[in-house]
């Protein structure tokens, strides 16, 4: 797509209308910059969603769409509570992460771009979440050693869930699902479908 | 009015105040301090009873100074309203009993409070005369209208309405001023999504459909002289014709000049043609008459454009206009949705340090202005460079970095600079003052004004209304809009401050509308605000004249002119009745019927002086009428004591204070002085302008006198005081009964 993107030009700006879920409220932004300062997590964040949203008017494709700032935001609503011209933030901050990592832009070793691709495969393996795989998943993130090391650090919480019913080893074993996985599989399937078809359609 | 005079003193007992204090020993001062021929006592002085019993006094008994102790001359004025007698308030409620406790220990000092309160309003009433009209006045209903622009032209068709003729002096061939140059304007209407049609020509086809108003093209004011309810302006066309018109009242409509871009090297203006200011784009957009905007250099269609605000604005650089123009961000957005509207595929770029959109409808303009994509940068412009398309260079402030763009257009919303005139002959001074070493101070300066005269008063202090911040037309902004330091001449729109063609016209309309007032009440010789209604005036003695020119030089209003021999020449309808130049007179031989260097020095001479070993001591506060004493009064109104000691004047305005009353107070025996004015300089908030500052410098020179005196410097002070300083006020009076404790008793007690 806009390989030709210009500086100070609409078209990335109509490119990320097109693409990003609630993407035409980007222009609304008048820079006053009640959405930084209102972030809980902003000061993790190297781009705040004020200059995103001036970046992306700026036509610096490739800076926001490998950013990780987007990726950092926890869905509290703040700034949504407290934008004055009323701008969906955290929805614009998910839709663009997520065309980031339709387009393989999406920073690739960025903990909640990980951690969300490995909960939706565990997800959609069984139509629910294995918890016990999802939480091994995690302390194995960074390798055998470390996995160990973070396992053996949790290991009386565990022997204290399992006690109490909470958690059961056996999940390990391919774990419970729902009825019918199949099915919400193929529903899952002709949402992507039709999400791609549109994504093809706003492409063109 | 030639009768004898005659008090009559009439004490309230209502509100509390009979309880408090006792009436028959107040009546018994009344009759044998105040000299009052005739004292009542009344329970309820306010109700129709008590006012029959005076209105009876006055038919009757040929009373005609009429005192009354009851409460603040701010309260119950409707009730006692008395014509054809002078009246005098003692103020025995806000100015006694509420601000002392009620114990039995402090009752004598109360009471004597009051007793000074009853002598000094007879004093007062001794000393003044009814005021007599100055046979100046004189009802002329006709309005003089300079400048034929949107304001112009609305003020007109405004005040026609109402019933007032009016004449337009257009200095141009055209009526419409700068509104009709605009291709569209800035929405006034909702949803104020779109630029709007020009307003000029249904304006103009109104203006000379009605026979009420005349309309002089290709011409100007070349003289005015006289006042409120007698102007004579000869209006001179280019070719030198003249004719000479009375008017009642003027409104100065005079408009702006745009700031002239070539101040702008850096923008490359002037060196490229695609560089333009916001006017020469609407002139390209009504080329273009709803077809592509094409640029001027070689006729290429815009296909991007870059608007660079506050170009020369906003900033301290020498050259640069120091305030912000106030519509051109609107104007920016109005010309970016010109191409936009056009073809959506126009990149259209503003570039804005603040973004401001002033008006009802600014917010929904500028939101409208991002949906249809302009893109908004809060970003400073460095440079602009020279080139096939020029290039902008800029500092992007939000991601804190330098960029540049380049485009087809840059345009410059280089703002306005207002069009009011010469700088008054004081702050022409003034400013010689400060840059020629070789002027001596105080002497006058031969001028020499680049800038051509709009009014052409003839009026000593100067051709035109006089200036504030940046050049703008004095008018008071916080309390009344439209005025300016000229009674009688109204000032509209962008001559005023900084606005759009909207806002011009909401302000011609204002403006129409104490243009009417002003011509009606100048009919009945009736002072202008703050002392609507007062017909007195100034008058001085000849014989004492000294022709020094204080009087002529500090009126704020610019009310007095000279004759040939240096001798003031007082023009009633100009006058605001503020008294700064009876306090400016050296030889004190200024006054007016009702307000006078006795009216006030009798008073405080008035006042009970107990000798320096009674530990009473005795402090004048001389009260601002305007706010400091009302302030006076809601901290009494919210039972704030002060001092039993003080003793309360108010006075019209600082500026008319007479240094006599400072020296006579002190040797007088008063321990302590208080002088409270509004807040001058330049956020004043003086009524008259410059009353506050000008009693500032002349208390500067009090410290010579109590020093001559050989008292301490702390028994004057000078505060300026808002109105809302309600909780300051009965603390300033306390701090000085403690400084009097510290610093002892005045000597000069007799």
């Amino acid at each position: 797509m806009s390989s030709m993107v210009e500086k100070y030009r609409n078209n990335f700006l109509k490119e990320v209308e097109a693409n990003v879920e609630e993407g035409e409220w980007v222009k609304m932004c008048m820079q006053c910059g009640v959405c930084a300062g209102s972030c809980p997590l902003g000061k993790h964040w190297d781009h705040p969603p004020q200059e995103i949203f001036m970046m992306i008017r700026a036509g610096k494709r490739d800076e926001v769409l490998t950013s990780d700032s987007m990726w950092m935001c926890t869905s509290c609503y703040n700034c949504i509570v407290r934008c004055p011209r009323e701008l969906p933030i955290t929805h614009i901050m998910h839709g663009l992460a997520n065309y980031a990592k339709r387009l393989g832009l999406a920073p690739k070793a960025q903990p909640t771009a990980w951690f969300s691709q490995v909960f939706w495969d565990n997800m959609m393996k069984k139509g629910r979440v294995n918890e016990l795989k999802l939480g091994l998943s995690l302390y194995f993130k960074d390798g055998f050693v470390s996995g160990i090391k973070e396992s053996l650090k949790h290991q009386k919480l565990g022997m204290n869930m399992m006690k109490a019913k909470r958690m059961s080893p056996m999940e390990l074993f391919g774990g419970h699902g729902v009825k019918n996985a199949g099915d919400l599989q193929k529903i899952i399937k002709k949402a992507q479908e039709i999400e791609n078809a549109r994504i093809e359609s706003y492409g063109k | 009015m030639a009768d004898e005079m005659k008090i009559g003193a009439y004490i309230c007992k209502g509100c509390g105040i009979g309880d408090r204090l006792n009436a028959d020993q107040l009546a018994s001062t009344a009759t044998r301090d105040g000299k009052a021929a005739i004292c009542q006592q009344h329970d309820f002085l306010c109700n129709e009873d008590g006012v029959k019993m005076i209105q009876a006094d006055i038919d009757n008994e040929g009373v005609n100074r009429v005192v009354i102790a009851a409460c603040s001359r701010r309260a119950k004025t409707e009730a006692f309203a008395f014509e054809n007698v002078t009246l005098h308030r003692a103020n025995l409620r806000e100015g006694v009993i509420w601000v002392r406790p009620d114990s039995d220990d402090q009752q004598e000092t109360t009471q004597e409070m009051a007793d000074d309160y009853i002598r000094m309003a007879c004093a007062e009433a001794k000393y003044s005369k009814i005021p007599e009209s100055s046979g100046q006045q004189g009802v002329n209903k006709n309005i003089l209208i300079v400048g034929g622009g949107v304001g112009g032209m609305t003020a007109a068709l405004e005040a026609s309405k109402a019933g007032y003729p009016c004449s337009i002096v257009e200095k141009t061939a055209t009526l419409g001023g700068a509104t009709a140059q605009l291709h569209k304007v800035i929405p006034t209407k909702a949803p104020f999504a779109d630029p709007q049609e020009n307003p000029v020509a249904a304006l103009v086809a109104a203006v000379e459909a009605d026979d009420n108003i005349t309309v002089y093209l290709n011409s100007r004011t070349t003289n005015i002289s006289g006042a409120p309810g007698r102007f004579a302006a000869d209006i001179s066309t280019e070719s030198g014709a003249t004719q000479t018109k009375e008017f009642g009242a003027i409104v100065q409509a005079s408009g702006f000049t745009p700031y002239d871009a070539n101040k702008l090297p850096e923008f490359a203006y002037g060196k490229n043609k695609d560089v333009v200011t916001q006017a020469e784009l609407e002139a390209l957009a009504i080329a273009a008459n709803g077809g592509a905007i094409k640029r001027p250099s070689d006729g290429k269609e815009v296909s991007s454009v870059v608007f660079v605000q506050c170009a020369g604005q906003r900033s301290k650089k020498e050259g640069h206009l120091e305030h912000c123009s106030g519509y051109c961000c609107s104007a920016s957005i109005k010309q970016a949705m010109y191409f936009k509207d056009q073809n959506p595929d126009v990149e259209t770029t503003i570039m804005y340090t603040d973004l401001r959109t002033p008006g009802a409808g600014g917010e929904n303009f500028y939101r409208s202005g991002q949906k249809k994509g302009v893109i908004f940068t809060k970003s400073v412009v460095s440079e602009v460079v020279d080139g096939a398309n020029p290039t902008v260079k800029f500092k992007d402030l939000i991601l804190n970095e330098e960029a540049e763009v380049e485009a087809d257009l840059v345009v410059l919303a280089t703002g306005m600079v207002p069009n009011s005139g010469q700088p008054t002959r004081a702050e022409l001074t003034i400013a010689e003052n400060e840059d020629a070493a070789s002027a001596k101070a105080g002497e006058e300066v031969e001028i020499r004004v680049d800038v051509e005269s709009i009014l052409n008063l003839d009026y000593r202090q100067g051709k035109d209304v006089p200036h504030m911040a940046n050049g703008f037309a004095d008018s008071h902004f916080i309390c009344f809009p439209y005025e300016t330091q000229r009674t009688g001449i109204y000032t509209a729109g962008p001559t005023r401050r900084p606005m759009d063609a909207k806002q011009a016209m909401d302000d011609a309309m204002g403006a129409a509308m104490r243009a009417i007032g002003e011509a009606e009440n100048a009919g009945l010789g009736r002072a202008a605000h703050p002392r609507s209604g007062d017909l007195s005036f100034p008058s001085f003695r000849k014989e004492g004249c000294t022709q020094c020119k204080r009087c002529t030089v500090e009126c704020p209003f610019g009310a007095i002119n000279e004759d040939e021999q240096g001798y003031p020449v007082y023009n009633e309808s100009r006058c605001r009745r503020c008294g700064t130049c009876m306090g400016a007179c050296p030889v004190r031989v200024i006054s007016f019927e009702n307000y006078s260097v006795d009216t006030v020095g009798q008073q405080l001479k008035a006042v009970d002086m107990p000798d320096e070993f009674s530990e009473k001591p005795r402090i004048l506060i001389l009260a601002c009428e305007n706010d400091a004493y009302p302030a006076l009064d809601m901290a009494a109104q919210n039972k704030l004591e002060y001092s039993a000691f003080a003793r309360i004047i108010p006075i019209r305005c600082l500026g008319s204070i007479s240094l006599s009353w400072i020296t006579d107070s002190m040797n007088s025996g008063f321990d302590g002085i208080i002088l409270m004015g509004c807040p001058s300089g330049d956020n004043y908030q003086c009524h008259f302008v410059k009353g506050s500052g000008t009693a500032q410098e002349r208390m500067g020179k009090v410290g010579d006198t109590l020093q001559s005196l050989s008292l301490e410097q702390e028994r004057v002070q000078t505060y300026e005081i808002s109105i809302t300083d309600i909780h300051k006020v009965p603390q300033i009076i306390n701090d000085m009964a403690t400084t009097i404790e510290q610093i002892g008793m005045s000597p000069f007690k007799f």
